[in-house]
């Protein structure tokens, strides 16, 4: 396969390596994209394209917050529970509390970004692994969840009903729902934040080498404890674009896409040891994650579980990519300059 | 002379069981580079870390610009204009080379970080230093060198009226020091104080305009560096005081040379030692002299494979061998004890039994275990000879003290019955009771026909036990001699302070 990395080799301007994997996610987006259009009719149309946005937006929301995490090294895991919890929260709040839904929607993110400032405190303070922290972290909020109700509870709230049936129209007769407005919104945030603000650039230097970050004078705990807020708070968000989508809380809610939104924040060039990749990566391994989907419900005859297979087959050529950029681009440090 | 911009009065520093500093004045001026002398241990790195903050003394005043000053931290210590460069590098490798230099403090316009002017200071801070540098460039695919200097950069722009140079030019090459050196002298130009350390004696007389020199946390002296001979230098380093030094015992042993059982043709590693020629014998102690990060160690690994040498051969009696690790040095009957015995030899948590029995189970391999009987046996016999103690095979070896845990490491590598045993600073820091058995050991397993290598940073010890001194500096061999018992630590302090006889 001639990748992205081959063409950019040929340009003119040497590209900067570290550029590479998002490159190859972005051809594995337009691939996998052109081989749905060319195997099944209705595939290639700019609607199937932005339902991937408005199927994923909670995902892609998830993601930005485990970007963050991972670019300092960490990992959170507690996401998919959180996103649950919220989704729980939104419900009971609005439908069974009928408070009004700005207020319980406020009230969720500030849930969420605690929840998770409470699991950087801990990982910063007393130097608990990020694997054990928010491990517990996943364990508490699902527990919460199920103690809050066993079942699903159904949203019926007016201002919920309104923003999940509208969506913003768009030339050609395409839409594109709030939720994923809301998420195309906080990547632009996200992005912005990590090129152009300190917070950002101290995110890179701490999983770059936290020790040298220290000694460069840097807040190196005070910025480990932001990106758990802010996985937390993307955790919230996604479950409220979440409830939206569902119009439900349920305690069962996404189990298990902690692990999506690591993948699609693997697949999309992040090292999970941290200090490189790009936020915009992360939204691109989301778009891969949400093609696979979409083919094999265009195909209907395959299983589900070719998702799943797909995921481990991409993981294992990412993480491959990785290590031999990573290998070479210490055999150039190594040779005498 | 201006007034000192930085002054040290009566420090002093503990730490359980060590009193790191005790009682050490340090003035440094603006505009000098101050060279830090002092062996391992001497209690240069204590003084650094009470200078940047990370250590607090327990007693003495620290006086920045004539002002009483307590430093709370390395942040505190940049604020007042103490920057440090380490000698591993402290920079984020993921970032570019202007980010590096600005991180913390980067310029901003309408709260958003200002790219362009970021690169473009970072291009002109560079040039100043005559470095031409793609700013955008992300600094791991820097040198080490240039890393180095981006560090130096970063630190002077903090303001830094003190740079402290923690041995900076450990891992550079000649030409890159020289680079290094002409940075420094355009910040010293600049009135920059700059406190300098290195192991080499060159390099400080090339580059310091005074010495402060530390021993066991004491202070020695501080001298103009003019007025302070190389040979002085070394002694106040190593407290070795010429006189005292007359009246060492001649007890030089006899020498019983057997046959040659390693030749070393011109071999040497980039960045470690330079090609050295070396015959070993059978029954021959050869010691290796030098001050630390002279090379001596690194010859030493060579000749055991744990690093493997980019050029010469090594040749045994039955031709040459390629050493392309411990394991083929092992089965050439060459045995390493290494200087760091917690780190690189010993297993603290295991047994006397276990850390005796590991090499000989090694060389047997793993589908050969030695029956319970066999090893308490051996362990047992060997226990008694180097009268390990407690005498007891079962003891955890961290609980032992420190000789005793040094002749377990020498009776690991006995029972394997070596040709050739290369120890590597045995008695440190051991008591003399158990330095004395080590060294008549060390003369008995000579005389039983074992060729030894025996490294110490003591003279007086290499010269008692040795019969040919292999005198190394700076990173090459600059001369053997003959111990025919007329030789005097005064030669070997002048041979290493001179480099070799004829420079």
């Amino acid at each position: 396969m001639t990748t992205a990395a081959d063409v950019l080799r040929r340009s003119p301007v040497t590209p900067n390596r570290r550029h590479i994997p998002v490159f190859v996610t972005l051809g594995l987006l337009l691939l996998t994209f052109s081989i749905g259009s060319v195997r099944y009719e209705n595939f290639g149309t700019p609607q199937v394209f932005l339902d991937l946005f408005i199927d994923n937006a909670f995902l892609i929301v998830v993601a930005i917050g485990m970007t963050f995490v991972i670019l300092t090294g960490g990992i959170d895991l507690s996401v998919g529970s959180v996103v649950a919890l919220s989704g729980m929260l939104c419900a009971i709040g609005t439908s069974k509390l009928q408070l009004p839904a700005p207020l319980v929607i406020l009230f969720v993110l500030l849930v969420g970004t605690g929840f998770g400032a409470a699991m950087g405190y801990m990982i910063t303070a007393f130097q608990v692994q990020p694997f054990i922290t928010t491990l517990a972290g996943m364990f508490l909020a699902r527990g919460v969840c199920l103690t809050l109700s066993e079942n699903q509870i159904s949203i019926e709230n007016g201002f919920f009903d309104a923003v999940a049936l509208n969506s913003l129209r768009l030339p050609g007769g395409n839409r594109l729902s709030w939720g994923a407005v809301t998420a195309l919104i906080a990547v632009a945030v996200a992005i912005y934040v990590l090129q152009w603000t300190r917070l950002g650039r101290n995110v890179y230097a701490v999983g770059g080498s936290e020790q040298s970050a220290m000694l460069m004078g840097l807040p190196a705990g005070r910025t480990k404890i932001q990106v758990y807020a802010i996985s937390g708070f993307c955790s919230a968000l996604g479950g409220v674009l979440f409830a939206l989508y569902t119009l439900s809380g349920d305690p069962t809610h996404a189990v298990g896409m902690e692990l999506d939104a690591i993948a699609a924040v693997v697949i999309g060039g992040t090292v999970l040891t941290g200090g490189s990749g790009y936020l915009i990566g992360s939204v691109l391994g989301v778009l891969v994650l949400g093609v696979i989907k979409t083919i094999l419900s265009f195909d209907g005859t395959l299983s589900s579980w070719w998702t799943r297979i797909a995921i481990g087959v991409l993981l294992f050529g990412f993480i491959a990519l990785q290590r031999l950029i990573g290998a070479r681009r210490k055999s150039r440090r190594s040779a005498p300059s | 002379m201006a007034a000192p911009v930085l002054e040290m009065e009566g420090i002093s520093k503990g730490f359980p069981g060590v009193q790191a500093l005790q009682d050490v004045s340090f003035r440094l001026f603006p505009g000098e580079v101050h060279g830090l002398m002092g062996e391992n241990g001497a209690g240069k790195s204590t003084l650094i870390k009470v200078l940047t903050g990370v250590h607090t003394a327990d007693a003495g005043l620290v006086t920045i610009d004539d002002v009483d000053t307590l430093i709370r931290g390395p942040l505190h210590a940049q604020r007042l204009g103490i920057s440090t460069v380490y000698q591993e590098v402290n920079l984020c490798p993921n970032l570019s080379v202007a980010e590096n230099i600005f991180i913390g403090r980067e310029p901003r316009r309408f709260g958003r970080i200002d790219w362009k002017q970021i690169n473009r200071r970072a291009t002109e801070l560079l040039a100043r230093l005559g470095l031409d540098l793609d700013v955008t460039a992300q600094l791991g695919s820097c040198s080490l060198a240039v890393q180095q200097l981006i560090a130096i950069v970063r630190a002077v722009d903090l303001k830094a009226k003190v740079l402290i140079l923690d041995e900076p030019t450990s891992s550079l090459d000649r030409g890159e020091v020289a680079r290094l050196f002409s940075v420094m002298r355009r910040l010293k130009a600049d009135g920059v104080a700059i406190l300098f350390v290195s192991h080499f004696l060159e390099q400080i007389y090339e580059i310091c305009d005074r010495v402060t020199v530390l021993r066991n946390g004491g202070l020695v002296g501080e001298y103009p560096i003019g007025e302070l001979s190389r040979l002085d230098l070394v002694a106040k380093m190593t407290g070795q005081e010429l006189t005292a030094l007359e009246e060492l015992d001649e007890a030089s042993p006899d020498v019983v040379k057997g046959e040659r059982l390693l030749a070393l043709e011109g071999v040497g590693r980039t960045g470690a030692i330079d090609p050295v020629d070396l015959d070993l014998h059978a029954g021959e102690v050869v010691g290796f002299a030098g001050l630390l990060g002279s090379g001596r160690s690194e010859l030493a690994r060579l000749i055991f494979g744990a690093d493997s040498a980019d050029t010469g051969v090594i040749r045994t009696g039955g031709g040459p061998v390629a050493l392309k690790g411990p394991r083929a040095a092992i089965d050439q009957g060459i045995a390493f004890c290494p200087e760091d015995r917690k780190g690189d030899g010993l297993i603290m948590d295991l047994t006397v039994e276990e850390n005796i029995i590991l090499a000989l189970q090694v060389s047997r391999g793993w589908l050969k275990p030695l029956s319970q009987r066999k090893r308490e046996e051996l362990v047992g016999s060997y226990i008694k000879a180097l009268r390990i103690h407690p005498p007891h095979p079962y003891a955890l070896v961290k609980n032992l003290s420190g000789g005793n845990q040094q002749k377990v490491l020498l009776a690991r590598w006995l029972i394997t019955r070596p040709k050739l045993l290369i120890l590597d600073e045995p008695t440190r820091g051991i008591d003399i009771g158990a330095k004395t058995e080590i060294q008549k050991l060390v003369v008995s397993l000579a005389g039983d026909g074992m060729g030894v290598v025996f490294i110490s940073a003591e003279l007086e010890e290499v010269l008692r036990i040795s019969h040919k001194i292999e005198v190394l500096r700076d990173r090459r061999l600059v001369a053997e001699l003959d111990n025919d018992g007329t030789l005097t630590p005064e030669h070997i302090l002048q041979t290493i302070a001179n480099g070799a006889a004829d420079s």
